[in-house]
Parts: C-alpha cells; sequence; structure tokens
C-alpha cells in the first residue's frame, strides 16, 4: 500500500506536496539550580516566520508547588505535551493521593517523549524544581526523550547561545581548581537576566519580555521583566 | 437461606412491579456505614463514618476525590465504588483535555445514571451495590448528588445514606434552613451532628473513624481525614446526642425512592429486612 | 516473552488509560484517511475554495471580530456572500481563514455541539476558551493523521465578564492576545491594531470599530483577495450581535496617477 502511494508520486505530473505538521515558534527557556532553590525563566514572545503571533505568552508550565516545566520548540505539540503530562499527573494524584516528585515527572517526561520516538514532539523541555529533599533539581531533554540532570542549563532557540555564557558564568568553567560553590539567588537572577537581554540582542525570536519562577519550599515566586520589542 | 420466585435476575418483574436484584442492591447501600453531604450557598461537604472490619485492619476509605471540582463518599460496595470512581475520574479528565475546564457535576451524575442504568436492565449483569453522595462545585454553585444502585439519582439540598442514616436525615431536615448561610466549619459540624446521631450511644465520633470532604467556592476539593479533623470534632462531645433518645429499633427500610409494596397487598413479597440486615457485616463500607 | 510482538514496537505507555491524544471523541477520530480501492492514500494537502483574513479585537466590555465574505476559487472571487463569522451561542463567534468547506464542516459539528448542550437544559453553554480548547484539539488531532483541516480560526466571546480571543491555527497553534489577524491581515492589519493599542490601551466599542474598518479598508485596497462586502460582530454582555454585507466608502482617485490604468 505505502510502496505504491510512493510508486504513484514518481509518477509524470505527480505533484510534491509541501505541508509540514511542525512549525518553530522560537522562545528560550534557562533554568538555573541552587542548594535550595531553582529558577526557570522563559521569554514570552510566540513567533511563527517572521511574525510575532503574540508578545506575552509563558512557556513555563507550573505543575505543582515543587515542579515547574519550560518548554519552547513547536507550539502545538508544546500545548498537546503539557495537556497530556497534566492529564497524566493528575492520574497519579488520583492513584497514590500525593503529587508527583520532580524526580517522578522527570521520568514521566523522558517516558512520554520517547512513546512518540518516530513522531516526536519537536519540543525543547526542561524540568525545574525541588527534589524531595528540598534540593534544587533541573532536568534537560531532547526531543525524543534523552534525559540529563543539570545545574544550569538554556534551551530553545537561543540555548546554543545561552549555554556558554552559563558555563562561564555559573559552571564557573574558566576558573581554575577548587569546589564550586552553590550559586545564590540573587547571582543566579542576575545571570539569567543578562542572558535574556543578550539573547534578545542576537535572536529574533526572543523577546518582548521574560517570566521568571523562583521555586523554594514555600511555593513558586513569579516575576516578569521586559525585554526589546523589535 | 431464603429465595424468591421473582428474584432471579434483573429482567424479572415480580407481580407487584418489582425487580428485586435492584432492591436486593439497594440493601447493600444500607449496610455501609453512614456518611452525610449537605451544602450551603458557597460550599458542599461531605462527612463519613469509617468503620474497620477488623481489629487487625486499617479504617477503610471513604471519600474519593474525583477532580479539584468534585468527590464523592460511598455506601455499600467499596469495590463497585472504586470501578465508578475510575469512570468519574476519566470523565472529567476528558473534559479538562478537551474543554480547558471542569466538568459540570449534573452533567457527569447524568453520564454516570445512565452507566447505572445498563445494568439494571440486563440478565447478563449484576447492579452496582453502591450508594454515592458526589459533592461538586461548578458554575451553576455547590452541588450534593446521590446516587442509587436502581440508577436513580436526586439533586439534594442535604442527604444521608448508610447503616442508621435514618436518624441523620431527621437531623438534616430538622437543621434544612441553617445550612444555606452557614460558614465551612458550621456546615461540616452541622454534618458531624447528624453523622453521631446515627451512631450507638456508646460510640463517638473520633479523629480515626471521620473523613470529612469539603469543595466550594475558591476551594479545590479537600480531605479531611486523622489529625486534620480535630478542629472540627472539638467540642462536639459536650453537646447533647438528639437528647438521649435511644434509637429506634428500625431505622432502615427508609429510602423510598424505590416504590414499595402497600403492606396490605397480596400475594405479599417477603420482606427483606429479616434475612438482609446483618450484623456485624463485612465488605461493606 | 512478549505475548504480543507489537508490544515491543508499539508498547502501551499507558494501561488502564486512555491513550495519550485519544482522551476524547474528536470528530474523524475513526476516520484514518479517504482511501480508494487502489490503496492509494489522499488527503488535503491544499485548500480549495479560501476565505482570506479574519481580524479580532478585544475593547472595554466586549470583543469584535470583522472579515470579508468572499470565497475565493484561487485567484477568481467566486462565491461573494459567504458567512465566515457564525454565531456559536449568545457568548461566543467563530470567525474561520482557509478552506471554506473544511469551515462549514466543523461549523456542523459545533452547531449539533450546542444543540445538545440545549437538550441537556442544564444552563451551561459552551464557552469560547472551551471552544478554542476544543477547536485546538480537533486541529492538531486532525495535523497528527497528516490530513489536515485548511483553516485558521479566530474564537472570540465572553467568559465569565471578561472577554476572550482566541486564535488557533491548521496544524494546533494556539493562542490568546487581545488583537489578533489571520492570513495577510497578519501583515497588514495586526500593525495598525497593534499602534491603536498602544495608543489607547482601553477602547471604546466605537473606537474599536472605527479601527477595525480602517483596517478592513486597508485590506480591500491592499489584498488582492479581499471583497469589500463584509461582516463585523460585536460580542458584549449583552450578547452577539453580526452585521453583515457591510460595504465600506472607497476612494480610488489616485489610481489615475498609475500609468497603465485606464
Amino acid at each position: 500500500m505505502f510502496g505504491q502511494a510512493i510508486l504513484n508520486d514518481n509518477l509524470p505530473g505527480a505533484k510534491q506536496h509541501h505541508w509540514s505538521p511542525y512549525t518553530d515558534n522560537g522562545g528560550t527557556i534557562v533554568a538555573v539550580a541552587g542548594d535550595d532553590f531553582a529558577i526557570i525563566a522563559s521569554d514570552t514572545r510566540l513567533i511563527q516566520g517572521y511574525s510575532i503571533l503574540s508578545r506575552e505568552q509563558t512557556k513555563l508550565f507550573k505543575l505543582s508547588e515543587q515542579t515547574v516545566l519550560g518548554v519552547s520548540g513547536c507550539w502545538c505539540d508544546v500545548l498537546t505535551f503539557t495537556r497530556t503530562l497534566e492529564a497524566r499527573m493528575k492520574m497519579y494524584l488520583h492513584e497514590h493521593l500525593k503529587p508527583m516528585s520532580t524526580p517522578a515527572v522527570a521520568q514521566l517526561v523522558s517516558t512520554m517523549l520517547y512513546h512518540k520516538r518516530f513522531f516526536p514532539y519537536y519540543v525543547s523541555n526542561i524540568v525545574a524544581g525541588l527534589d524531595q529533599d528540598g534540593k534544587g533539581t533541573l532536568y534537560s531533554y531532547d526531543p525524543v526523550g534523552h534525559c540529563e540532570k543539570n545545574r544550569y542549563r538554556a534551551g530553545g532557540a537561543a540555548g546554543a547561545m545561552l549555554q556558554p555564557l552559563l558555563d562561564n558564568q555559573v559552571g564557573l568553567k574558566n576558573m581554575k581548581g577548587g569546589v564550586l560553590p552553590d550559586i545564590t539567588k540573587e547571582k543566579a537572577l542576575m545571570v539569567i537576566k543578562d542572558s535574556f537581554i543578550s539573547a534578545a540582542e542576537r535572536d529574533t525570536s526572543t523577546g518582548d519580555g521574560v517570566i521568571i519562577n523562583i521555586i523554594t519550599k514555600s511555593g513558586v515566586e513569579v516575576m516578569h521583566f521586559p525585554l526589546r520589542k523589535d | 437461606m431464603f429465595r424468591n420466585q421473582y428474584d432471579n435476575d434483573v429482567t424479572v418483574w415480580s407481580p407487584q412491579g418489582r425487580i428485586h436484584q435492584v432492591e436486593y442492591a439497594m440493601e447493600a447501600v444500607k449496610q455501609g456505614s453512614a456518611t452525610i453531604g449537605l451544602k450551603s450557598k458557597t460550599h458542599a461537604a461531605i462527612v463519613a463514618l469509617k468503620r474497620a472490619t477488623s481489629e487487625l485492619s486499617a479504617y477503610q476509605k471513604k471519600i474519593i476525590p474525583i477532580d479539584t471540582h468534585m468527590g464523592m463518599t460511598i455506601a455499600g460496595l467499596t469495590a463497585d465504588a472504586r470501578f465508578l470512581s475510575r469512570y468519574m475520574r476519566t470523565e472529567c479528565l476528558n473534559h479538562r483535555y478537551s474543554h480547558d475546564e471542569p466538568l459540570p457535576v449534573s452533567r457527569l451524575i447524568g453520564n454516570l445514571g445512565n452507566k447505572l442504568q445498563v445494568c439494571t436492565q440486563r440478565y447478563d449483569r449484576r447492579p452496582y451495590g453502591v450508594g454515592l453522595l458526589v459533592a461538586g462545585y461548578d458554575d451553576k454553585g455547590p452541588h450534593i448528588y446521590q446516587t442509587c444502585p436502581s440508577a436513580t439519582y436526586f439533586d439534594c439540598k442535604a442527604m444521608a445514606i448508610g447503616a442508621r442514616s435514618q436518624s441523620a436525615r431527621t437531623y438534616l431536615e430538622k437543621h434544612l434552613n441553617e445550612f444555606l448561610e452557614c460558614s465551612v466549619e458550621d456546615l461540616v459540624r452541622h454534618g458531624l451532628r447528624a453523622l453521631r446521631d446515627t451512631l450507638p450511644n456508646e460510640v463517638e465520633l473520633t479523629s480515626k473513624n471521620v473523613s470529612i470532604g469539603v469543595v466550594g467556592k475558591g476551594m479545590d476539593f479537600t480531605i479531611y481525614d486523622d489529625g486534620g479533623v480535630e478542629s472540627f470534632l472539638a467540642g462536639l462531645d459536650k453537646e447533647d446526642r438528639r437528647g438521649g433518645r435511644p434509637l429506634p429499633p428500625d431505622v432502615e427500610g427508609d429510602l423510598k425512592e424505590v416504590p414499595v409494596g402497600e403492606s396490605t397487598a397480596a400475594p405479599q413479597d417477603p420482606a427483606m429486612s429479616v434475612e438482609m440486615d446483618v450484623e456485624p457485616h463485612s465488605g461493606k463500607d | 516473552m512478549y505475548a504480543n510482538p507489537n508490544s515491543i514496537i508499539n508498547p502501551s505507555l499507558w494501561p488502564n488509560g486512555p491513550a495519550p491524544g485519544c482522551f476524547f471523541n474528536f470528530p474523524g477520530a475513526n476516520v484514518t484517511s479517504t482511501s480508494s480501492s487502489s490503496g492509494i492514500i489522499t488527503r488535503t494537502q491544499s485548500p480549495v475554495t479560501t476565505g482570506t483574513s479574519i481580524l479580532g479585537l478585544v475593547f472595554d466590555g466586549g470583543v469584535m471580530l470583522a472579515g470579508d465574505m468572499l470565497g475565493s476559487y484561487g485567484s477568481m472571487a467566486k462565491f461573494r456572500s459567504i458567512e465566515r463569522t457564525i454565531k456559536v451561542n449568545n457568548s461566543t463567534v467563530l470567525g474561520a481563514t482557509g478552506d471554506i468547506a473544511d469551515f462549514q464542516h466543523l461549523k456542523a459539528i459545533i452547531e449539533q455541539k450546542v444543540i445538545d448542550e440545549d437538550c441537556a437544559d442544564d444552563g451551561f453553554t459552551l464557552k469560547p476558551k472551551a471552544l478554542h480548547t476544543w477547536l485546538t484539539r480537533v486541529l492538531y488531532n486532525r495535523r497528527s493523521k497528516f490530513d489536515p483541516l485548511w483553516n485558521t480560526f479566530l474564537v472570540a466571546g465572553i467568559e465569565d465578564g471578561e472577554p476572550y480571543l482566541g486564535c488557533v491555527d491548521k496544524i494546533g497553534t494556539a493562542f490568546s492576545d487581545s488583537k489578533i489577524a489571520t492570513g495577510y491581515g497578519a501583515h497588514i492589519a495586526l500593525p495598525l491594531m497593534r499602534e491603536g493599542l498602544e495608543k489607547k490601551p482601553q477602547m471604546t466599542q466605537e473606537e474599536a470599530r472605527a479601527l477595525l474598518i480602517n483596517c478592513l479598508r486597508v485590506l480591500f485596497y491592499r489584498d488582492c483577495r479581499a471583497l469589500n462586502k463584509h461582516q463585523i460582530a460585536t460580542i458584549t454582555k449583552e450578547g452577539v450581535t453580526i452585521e453583515n454585507n457591510i460595504e465600506l466608502d472607497t476612494n480610488w482617485e489616485v489610481a489615475n496617477f498609475v500609468i497603465g490604468y485606464e
């Protein structure tokens, strides 16, 4: 059946179609984990091609009092993935009568992504939160479910641009020797803000504003600051 | 063991126009421990008495959360209730997934009623042996719904089901007009007083045997268990219990929704209270 | 080892639960595609009769949708009285860009949804956000079958007393904003609307209407697939009004300066 369809495509006069189920909606996520906190931030611009669809679309999804998910990429996949994840988390809650811990969410995200290995969600995920011991944790993913635990991570459109900056400023990769001290909340916030300002300068799909979620044991604090809108 | 000519399966009517299998299922509800639902203008509360089947077992859970805007208590077969709760949770989840809003309580109960009805009309089915009191909150305010194995359901101001629940209903009827303006605390306390009225004199409500569920305006469905119920119970033991009246010998056989044959009607179907009213019992909560 | 060899290739992610993305019976869920006896699968890969831009704008106490009434057949202005903005119920309207047939197919399904809801008679009606989410799921499911409904929809309405405006495209990209334009309007009209809202964030109904009419006029001048016959839908707490067959004053005097005109 499939073979026939391919053969027919090669017939003279057959038209090649150019429809893609994916699109790139831009957006950048940055997250940093400290000793007793985790910070995750996203820009608020949603693009398609050269058009700005919206200037106030957060890409952070609060999953529980302990966990926030940041997603960017193909927005329709982002929406579907997060809705399914929320449903799965509610099923967990009903089954176990307790909310999912951050490491449990992290594993579920990986499983759900890999389940669509051959028609993937075209998304870049970062899960940030506190683990069962109250320590800041952070997990980053590729679109098909590879999962890695990190202390800091930049993802999305300007991810490749910002990761070296974080390596330098948070990972202190330029420093010689010694044990790395845990980053303070103030320093982390400063680095995150600077990252987004830098990304907005050079990446057209990042801009308009930033939403920052600070996860501590007392809950999730939300902050907002503007970026250039051009 | 007694057998009736017309109770082989649910597709057979008795000459009095009754379906015995369905009525037997209704009896299962009366064997579960008592549970109460009531609502104010802004909140709906459910209060339930937990039982332990033996000294060795834990207290059986009576309140099942369905969604953030809904929960229920059960009386009857716990296993049947778990099955129904799974259906209700899935319906709520589906609606949230596809419409991004909570499923209206009345819609869910309507669908549930349709599901229950099938079992009352097919020879290869058994009616669910559980009664539910569903507390929910949606755009139309707080709701208390009662469902029966007979697949009927009721939109209630307040209701009590389970063993000796007639005493609780008497209390609820007496104080019905006070509920509307109640705070959450007062509403729950009304529920607890009604629940206490179902108890034998020597038994008291404790943090061990009481579960409370509340949902309402700006409040997700919340369950209070163990230590969580102590603040609601505080001072309740100081209050008088129904003026110390002894329990009437038969407080059962009082669910009016099933047409009960006239006592003078002949030929008489055997009364069920004798063989069904067995205590102590197990498996029903 | 495995009872079902299929389970290795496609393991069940979610036993005892609905399959991911299959929470709900969306229309066409059982129709995988149109297949002929030869086994060749055919799907919509391009639109046929199309509608151009729809504009949506939130004002103080309500929201407006505007668009023209043309159904283009390629470059031919074939159908000149197509209703691309429809009333769903007393709080919600829906506007469509793209394939008219796909839109009318969904329109029939939505109308049936509304009728079912009326029959339930429980006082609950389809809210704009619920319709927006539902449409997003429908469109995403269709794109996942590589059989998209070729539309971009604007959903406008009043939700819990607040105006709501949402957009969803043919692959299920959905968002909500106070000003949205689809199609050519996203390039031509949206900047005008953003400028207007920047000058006055809380517009009155009259100001919003004037702004939209200006945008429609500009679109008629510049969009080859536009027609000077418009619909404007206004949704406020009082309900929905849709004005049909609105013709705008136009001025083509400058055309005489164009060499080759005449």
